[in-house]
């Protein structure tokens, strides 16, 4: 590989991985924007979702590469219901760990959220026990970059990627749309601007809130079965590790912002690949959360601030 | 409470006082002596953990559970901690001073994790009672030349009470290192999961390869609880060495390490894996995929596997175990056994229940028949037999190649 190629494949790896720590970042910044609350159970969510879709998957059946017309039917449908269920876990968990808290200093429900995240990593241990899990290879892998820039390339740019790109982007803009565009993304948008006032307004805020953490959850169950489709690989504590980087995603592009949230978590994804390839793998780690306190303490709005009239 | 419920419980107390008064009385006269163990029993180590506990209870057994007149107690202690799941200095410090606190501990097994055993060796080397190790594989435990002060740091005492039976890490790594040059793999890149065990070992194989005029072309250490590493794997294809060598564990990384190789399309050129016996385990073929490992990975192991040991003492391991508990004794179970055997035969020649005489009839363990082979305790306390095995992953299984050692001959 030229150094060149070697850039260039970073690029790629860095765009794929900010692509699902974006989808999960949003759940964050969106939770944080309507109830000020950093749910550290978000994280096991994307892992639920990766378990959830594995065990739909093996329940119908599908274990093998598929072709064709199965790609068109079997991954939408198991990714919806994984979505139902991410969604509707995340609904319960914030009905049965935050709900009761909700006028309580902040510091509890932030425990609390810690506690979910355990209880949630315990089930899936408990589940499908504690180690490496395989996922099944369900997705073709096509080389395409010798048909893009000529055989002698040695980069490797699969239909995997194109895969991943064409389920988060769609989802990303679509969650932007529904905030901008329909009556409960309005509400939701008054919820974060001021709660009480928005109550006042006869805005039910309780449903705003359920509605916020069904969309949350059912992105991270989203992001957890495309990982799962794309690394074939995954573990119970793998939300712990993602969500870090997704929670970081979302402040460097200023909690509460959704735009932001998604280029906080490209921002992450180019900045690992490069660290890796340029500085040392074993320093990656320092950079990313080195790039947190340096946006903590210079621009704690992040990237794109918190837009206090406009959150979303 | 009714009238039936309060005849079984009359009856369960019945069976508890008369059954342990009876083995006392029939055989054991001379009281009990109790062997703790301690190694993590949750989290990842569960499969483990457990089945390490019951090579140990199966030693006992094959023991009749009486030896020279003591009645062998087993207390199973965990030294993980709940809320991360793996070893915690605390909790194995606790431990060690239980088990020193008691007039009955006559030995320690443990620990699994080589840094917990710096923290239990100078508590069990201070009073003076045995320890043996089914797992601790860090050289500085018992050898001097790694860490400064070691290993004296850990024998406050100045004398020698920590055995294993398993070569260490410095033997390991040196093993790989010959073998690749043998297998004519001379650009080497080195990962490891920055754990005490993985870097221990990634470190002597750098050495070592460096030693032997292979070329390191780089060397790494991943994040563990990482399940995304192509970016660095992308830094390694274009380094374009004939070996990657992984100090790993099957929990830390590895794993990964080998199927995103594949699926990056790493081992198409020829390019290789080769592991230390942390990966050594079913669950490597499994979540990995047979089409990654398959011909691609190999793999150092300080002896034989259970299945493939020769003579009695293997053979009757391994087939009671299968039989007791339905499932093949995996990873380290083999060395629990090995070490609780070991115990038993000094309590048997000591002949009585006193820490200093045990300890010494440990120490003088010599030509002992164990499952690896016929071996005696050098002046570390580390075992004399050294003969590690290389396989490579094929067909799914891991395929026994040959004999390898630091100084092996191609």
């Amino acid at each position: 590989m030229t150094a060149q190629e070697v850039f260039l494949q970073q690029l790629i790896n860095g765009f794929t991985t900010g692509s699902y720590l974006a989808l999960i970042a949003l759940g964050y910044t969106m939770v944080y924007g309507i109830i000020g609350l950093i749910n550290f159970a978000h994280g096991d969510i994307y892992a639920l979702g990766f378990f959830v879709s594995l065990s739909l998957l093996s329940w119908m059946g599908v274990t093998s590469t598929l072709t064709g017309g199965q790609l068109v039917w079997a991954i939408p449908s198991v990714m919806l219901l994984t979505m139902l269920v991410t969604g509707l876990v995340n609904v319960s968990v914030d009905r049965i760990a935050y709900r009761p808290l909700r006028h309580a200093p902040r510091l509890a429900p932030l425990i609390t959220a810690i506690g979910a995240s355990f209880v949630l990593e315990n089930i899936m241990q408990n589940w499908y026990g504690p180690s490496q899990v395989y996922y099944y290879n369900i997705f073709p892998t096509i080389n395409l970059a010798p048909a893009l820039l000529g055989p002698q390339s040695e980069i490797l740019f699969t239909t995997k990627d194109i895969f991943l790109f064409a389920v988060t982007i769609p989802l990303m803009v679509a969650l932007t749309l529904f905030v901008k565009h329909t009556k409960i993304g309005k509400s939701m948008r008054a919820t974060a601007q001021d709660r009480e006032a928005a109550q006042m307004m006869g805005i039910n805020i309780e449903r705003v809130i359920m509605t916020t953490f069904l969309i949350g959850g059912a992105l991270a169950g989203a992001a957890g079965m495309v990982v799962g489709i794309y690394l074939n690989t995954g573990r119970y504590l793998m939300g712990f590790d993602a969500g870090l980087q997704a929670f970081t995603a979302a402040v460097v592009g200023g909690i509460g912002n959704i735009p932001g949230a998604v280029l906080g978590g490209y921002l992450i994804g180019f900045l690992s690949a490069l660290s890796d390839q340029y500085l040392s793998a074993a320093w990656t780690r320092a950079t990313v959360f080195a790039l947190l306190i340096l946006f903590l303490i210079f621009r704690p709005s992040g990237i794109l601030g918190e837009q206090i009239p406009e959150k979303f | 409470m009714t009238g039936w419920r309060k005849g079984i419980l009359g009856f369960l107390i019945l069976l508890l006082t008369v059954i342990p008064g009876f083995g006392d009385a029939q055989q054991a006269p001379k009281g009990t002596i109790k062997i703790y163990t301690s190694w993590p029993m949750q989290g990842g180590m569960i499969p483990e953990g457990t089945a390490m506990k019951r090579a140990v209870d199966l030693a006992v057994e094959h023991s009749k559970g009486v030896v020279a007149g003591y009645r062998i107690q087993i207390v199973n202690l965990d030294d993980a901690s709940p809320v991360t799941g793996t070893w915690d200095g605390t909790i194995e410090a606790e431990n060690a001073q239980k088990a020193v606190a008691d007039k009955d501990a006559m030995a320690y097994i443990g620990t699994y994790n080589s840094g917990a055993a710096k923290v239990s060796m100078p508590i069990t080397n201070k009073a003076g009672l045995v320890q043996i190790t089914p797992a601790n594989t860090y050289p500085g435990l018992t050898k001097p030349g790694f860490e400064k002060g070691e290993p004296d740091i850990y024998r406050p005492s100045g004398q020698v009470n920590y055995f294993r039976t398993h070569a260490a890490d410095d033997l390991q790594g040196g093993a790989g290192a010959a073998w690749s040059k043998c297998l004519g793999l001379k650009r080497i890149f080195v990962l490891d999961d920055r754990q005490l065990y993985g870097k221990g070992i990634a470190d002597v194989f750098d050495q070592e390869a460096r030693r032997l005029g292979l070329q390191v072309v780089g060397h790494e250490g991943v994040e563990s609880t990482a399940i995304d590493f192509r970016a660095l794997l992308t830094k390694v294809k274009a380094a374009k060495p004939d070996l990657v060598y992984g100090g790993f564990v099957i929990d830390s990384g590895g794993v990964q390490i080998i199927q995103q190789m594949k699926a990056l399309g790493m081992f198409d050129g020829g390019m290789k894996f080769m592991g230390p016996d942390g990966l050594y385990s079913p669950g490597l073929v499994e979540q990995a995929t047979p089409a990654a490992v398959n011909n691609n990975v190999y793999l150092t192991f300080p002896g034989l596997p259970p299945d493939q040991l020769p003579g009695d003492a293997a053979k009757r391991f391994y087939n009671d175990y299968k039989a007791k508990y339905k499932e093949e004794p995996i990873g380290w179970s083999l060395y629990a056994y090995q070490s609780t055997t070991v115990i038993l035969d000094a309590v048997k020649r000591a002949g009585v229940k006193d820490r200093a005489k045990i300890l010494s009839a440990v120490r003088n363990t010599k030509n002992f028949p164990g499952i690896t082979g016929i071996f005696s305790f050098d002046k570390n306390g580390d075992t004399t037999v050294t003969d590690m095995a290389g396989y490579l992953v094929k067909d799914g299984k891991f395929q026994f190649l040959r004999v390898i050692g630091k100084d092996m001959k191609c």
